[in-house]
């Protein structure tokens, strides 16, 4: 079966580079559909506001506009979306929740004409009172965002939804044991709040949509991560059946989790519509930013351990901003809540998350939500305890980790990952026990991430009457190397050089279904799905050489293009032409994955946990706060690493994410307005924020439920990264409890720490 | 090649785009990027922060890297343009084109071209450049998938291997 040079576990060139470095690679924005309108979109400026009177008259009087679409024109629609919670209206209809949230539209001739005329529309507004923070919408008497009882939406996955009071749009509870008598009879308790900001995605292509509609339905080009979601919501609001939309992802420049779900799609298609031709809309930064970021957050924790350190209980209340609508905030709030405990053995864990609405941008999924928002304070009140019961923080996590088999959560999938072997690697990797040079700390983290979201692909491989194949999957290429790693997976199959097989991207007319992209699930699952459909292939064309040699598959076996029994060989082409009787015809192998099939490993949740193991060497500058980073050291445990390569890159990428998340990444509203709208004001990490030294440590213990026991990677990186650097702040005497850590922020806490330039106060302990 | 129709209020201008003369009608406000993409089909310049930041759009004028968002068109009238699909003209990809591949320097591709666009520069003034100093030169082009290590490599293996064509011992 498999070649002379096995393909999987090589570092095989990526398969879109090559467009991508001559610059053929098409994006949704590089398309032109003949006819195609220009779109512009017309913003609230109001946090929270009544819309009295709009009036466009004189917007679709200028010469070069086509079309304004208003609340007005979605009468007869029920015009609300949402995956989760269908809180969402099209374009607003009678009020506005956010500053920034789309009014109207404009479909031009050019960009420049559409602009011109969403100065001619006149909005009048009355201003509502407006809750622009967590805390003023937890208020007793905050205005309401939304009345009624939320309604679900198509795929919120979140079982019976609640009602819930004032400005909660959703609460996540779990707990076991007898937490208080924990707390009353424990040795050591930590205890703190902490804030966590919101971050701005950018994924370096803002959001970009065309939509036509025609005699066969609605065509969209997008560049949405989940194409069959965002079809699934079209096709609800406009009353479509699912084969009448047809959505197409050209490459993605960029996703982070910014174009998960439906986003300008809804918009961009009731313009088109109004029109009467197609039209695209690109986002701007600046209105990409309001589209989507990371929930800001508050949190307080109290973590409780025996004087000789070990783990007794963990209590936690997790409130985040989900902003005006829901978008994905119900399912970070369950991934927050699910990653409060930590990877380690309780007797009794109380977890509290509630998503909260507040009159700002919504808030969705950004690149391992959840796990970033607390791993970090999880992980800071675990060396908390080390310090207190006098243990070294690497000895201590060994002392409670879990270890493989473990119950993580009850009912769900057990520690599918060495975790103890994981963060003693970091360790080595940032020289932990060596000796350390003033005003350099160390700390490690580690945490976990319940990854694979539904386990649900399908592919299809069509193999071609010369040997050459196509592979249909649906999963979006937005730079993970998807496209790479499945014709590794079909290749080693299949028994063929890899540039003879060709993946297609999602056009969900043709390319069969694949539940998202994202949750560093498309290896796993929709790479299971490709091996399943490529053995499909390999097994049709074994029947087909054992009926001409009148031999059983177990006697055949494939390589180099051809089925071979001993020395006698039968390529693929002659087979598909003995097959057929003539020259032509193809075979298609097919392939899912679906909760049932397998090991039953994919029906209890999650489809495997994602590690978030980190390292840090840090140094901080006592006369400015400034925090310098020497060595950042990560795991990616893997199971098995398809390509290598790229899981390192994966590795490297979601580092740096973490590291502007921890020390400057920070999206910052006054009155719900966003003040740093702008990437002059909004600082994405550069060259110049690389840390001096980073190790990616690719562990592969084949634990994983994907192919050849591979599981995802790329999340994790980004949640341990903050909490590897906060520790190592912590191993020179600075507790910080707000993200992200500014150099005014750290000189504060050093100030209180009583560390002043060139002073070092020795921690409680420091045996490294 | 001749792009754009005339009209009140456009004006002519003449600039060679990746070695071939262009003549395109052009609005006075008209960014070099817009011109670039929308009229002369170019669309390896990619459009992301608009403020002369992320370097998405970078081309070369006059074998200087310039931000096409804020450029204006006029400006490069009479001028040479390089954009990432002139580098390659002949379709043997330029050594750092080859190393961005080989090192796996590239992800979702968006600022590949400004990116390789940008080394490009350096490795004009600078043959053989250390990992240092492709690290400073490309402090102002952004990518936020790769973390920049696999294209520092990238451009200081594409130094060496143009160096040691370029002077064999």
């Amino acid at each position: 079966m498999s070649m002379t040079r096995p393909i999987v576990g090589s570092p095989l060139r990526r398969v879109d580079a090559a467009e991508k470095v001559t610059g053929a690679a098409r994006y949704t924005g590089d398309l032109v559909v003949p006819g195609m309108l220009y779109g512009r979109v017309l913003r609230s400026p109001h946090a929270h506001a009544r819309i009295a009177r709009i009036d466009a008259a004189a917007a679709e009087r200028l010469p070069g506009v086509r079309a304004v679409l208003t609340g007005r024109d979605l009468e007869g629609l029920d015009a609300y979306y949402g995956h989760a919670i269908k809180d969402r209206p099209i374009i607003a209809l009678d009020r506005v929740r956010f500053a920034g949230e789309p009014v109207a539209a404009v479909a031009a001739d050019d960009e420049a004409t559409a602009e011109e005329a969403l100065l001619a529309i006149v909005v009048e507004y009355e201003a509502l009172p407006a809750a622009t923070t967590l805390d003023a919408a937890l208020a007793g008497d905050a205005p309401r965002l939304h009345e009624g009882p939320l309604r679900p939406g198509l795929f919120h996955g979140l079982g019976e939804l609640r009602r819930e009071e004032g400005n909660i749009c959703y609460h996540y509870r779990f707990a076991r044991g007898d937490p208080d008598r924990a707390f009353a009879d424990a040795g050591v308790v930590v205890d703190g709040e902490y804030t966590f900001p919101a971050v701005y995605q950018y994924a370096m292509e803002p959001h970009t949509v065309i939509a036509q509609w025609g005699s066969d339905g609605l065509t969209v080009w997008a560049c949405c991560q989940h194409p069959y979601l965002v079809r699934a919501e079209l096709a609800d609001l406009f009353r479509l059946p699912l084969s009448s939309v047809r959505i197409i992802v050209p490459y993605i420049g960029g996703g982070f989790g910014s174009k998960s779900y439906t986003k300008m799609e809804p918009v961009t298609a009731a313009l088109a519509r109004k029109a009467g031709r197609p039209v695209r809309i690109a986002n701007r930064i600046v209105e990409a930013m309001v589209t989507t970021r990371r929930h800001n957050m508050k949190c307080w924790m109290r973590t409780c351990s025996t004087r000789d350190g070990v783990v007794v209980a963990r209590q936690c209340r997790i409130w985040l901003d989900t902003g005006a609508y829901a978008d994905n905030g119900p399912r970070v709030a369950a991934t927050a809540g699910d990653a409060a405990p930590g990877p380690y053995r309780w007797r009794a864990v109380d977890v509290d998350a509630w998503a909260v609405y507040t009159n700002t941008p919504p808030a969705g999924s950004y690149r391992a939500f959840g796990a970033a928002h607390l791993s970090w304070i999880g992980e800071s009140q675990i060396d908390a305890l080390a310090r207190k019961t006098g243990l070294d923080p690497v000895e201590f996590r060994r002392r409670n980790l879990l270890r493989p088999g473990e119950e993580v959560r009850p009912g769900g999938k057990p520690l599918d990952a060495d975790l103890v072997g994981d963060v003693t690697k970091v360790a080595a990797a940032i020289g932990w026990g060596t000796p350390k040079a003033p005003l350099v700390g160390r700390g490690v983290s580690v945490g976990l991430l319940a990854a694979g979201a539904n386990p649900v692909s399908t592919a299809a491989m069509r193999l071609q009457a010369d040997g050459t194949a196509v592979l249909l999957v649906s999963t979006t290429e937005l730079g993970q190397g998807s496209r790479t790693v499945f014709t590794q997976i079909a290749a080693e199959e299949l028994a063929l050089p890899p540039d003879r097989i060709r993946v297609m991207g999602p056009d969900t007319h043709f390319t069969p279904y694949d539940r998202s992209t994202g949750a560093s699930r498309s290896t796993t699952l929709a790479g299971k799905a490709v091996q399943h459909a490529a053995v499909d292939l390999r097994e049709q064309l074994l029947d087909i050489a054992g009926g001409i040699w009148g031999l059983p598959r177990a006697a055949l076996s494939v390589r180099d293009g051809a089925v071979w029994h001993e020395t006698e060989a039968l390529s693929y082409p002659d087979l598909i032409r003995r097959h057929f009787g003539m020259v032509g015809g193809e075979l298609i192998g097919h392939g899912e994955v679906r909760p049932q099939r397998g090991t039953g490993s994919y029906a209890e949740g999650p489809v495997f946990w994602e590690v978030c193991v980190g390292g840090a060497e840090v140094q901080v500058d006592p006369s400015t706060g400034r925090v310098h980073v020497r060595r950042l050291a990560s795991v990616a445990d893997v199971g098995k690493a398809i390509n290598p390569q790229l899981v390192e890159a994966q590795d490297e990428g979601a580092t740096l994410q973490g590291l502007g998340n921890a020390l400057f990444e920070e999206m910052l509203f006054e009155n719900g307005h966003l003040v740093n709208a702008s990437l002059l004001e909004y600082h994405v990490p550069t060259t110049s924020d690389m840390p001096d030294e980073f190790h990616s440590i690719i562990v592969e213990n084949a634990d994983g439920p994907g192919p050849y026991g591979a599981k995802g990677v790329g999340e994790g990186a980004l949640a341990a990264v903050p909490a590897a650097i906060v520790n190592a702040l912590a191993d020179l005497g600075v507790e910080m409890r707000e993200l992200p850590l500014t150099p005014e922020r750290v000189w504060r806490r050093l100030q209180d720490a009583g560390i002043r330039t060139g002073e070092i106060r020795s921690p409680e302990i420091d045996r490294r | 090649m001749e792009a754009g129709a005339p009209s009140p209020g456009r004006v002519r201008i003449a600039l060679t785009v990746n070695g071939r003369p262009v003549e395109v009608w052009i609005e006075p406000r008209e960014l070099l990027l817009d011109v670039l993409r929308d009229r002369l089909g170019l669309t390896g310049a990619k459009r992301s922060c608009d403020v002369q930041v992320c370097g998405a759009c970078t081309v070369l004028l006059d074998g200087q890297a310039v931000s096409a968002c804020c450029t204006l068109a006029y400006e490069a009238r009479g001028r040479r343009v390089l954009t990432i699909e002139g580098l390659a003209p002949d379709g043997r990809l330029h050594p750092l084109q080859e190393a961005f591949i080989e090192h796996a320097a590239v992800q979702c591709g968006f600022c590949t071209p400004g990116m390789i666009l940008t080394a490009a520069t350096l490795l004009d003034q600078v043959p053989a450049p250390t990992f240092e100093q492709v690290k400073a030169h490309l402090q102002g082009t952004l990518c936020r998938c790769t973390g920049y290590w696999k294209i520092i490599e990238a451009v200081v293996a594409a130094g060496r291997r143009m160096a040691s064509v370029e002077a064999p011992r």
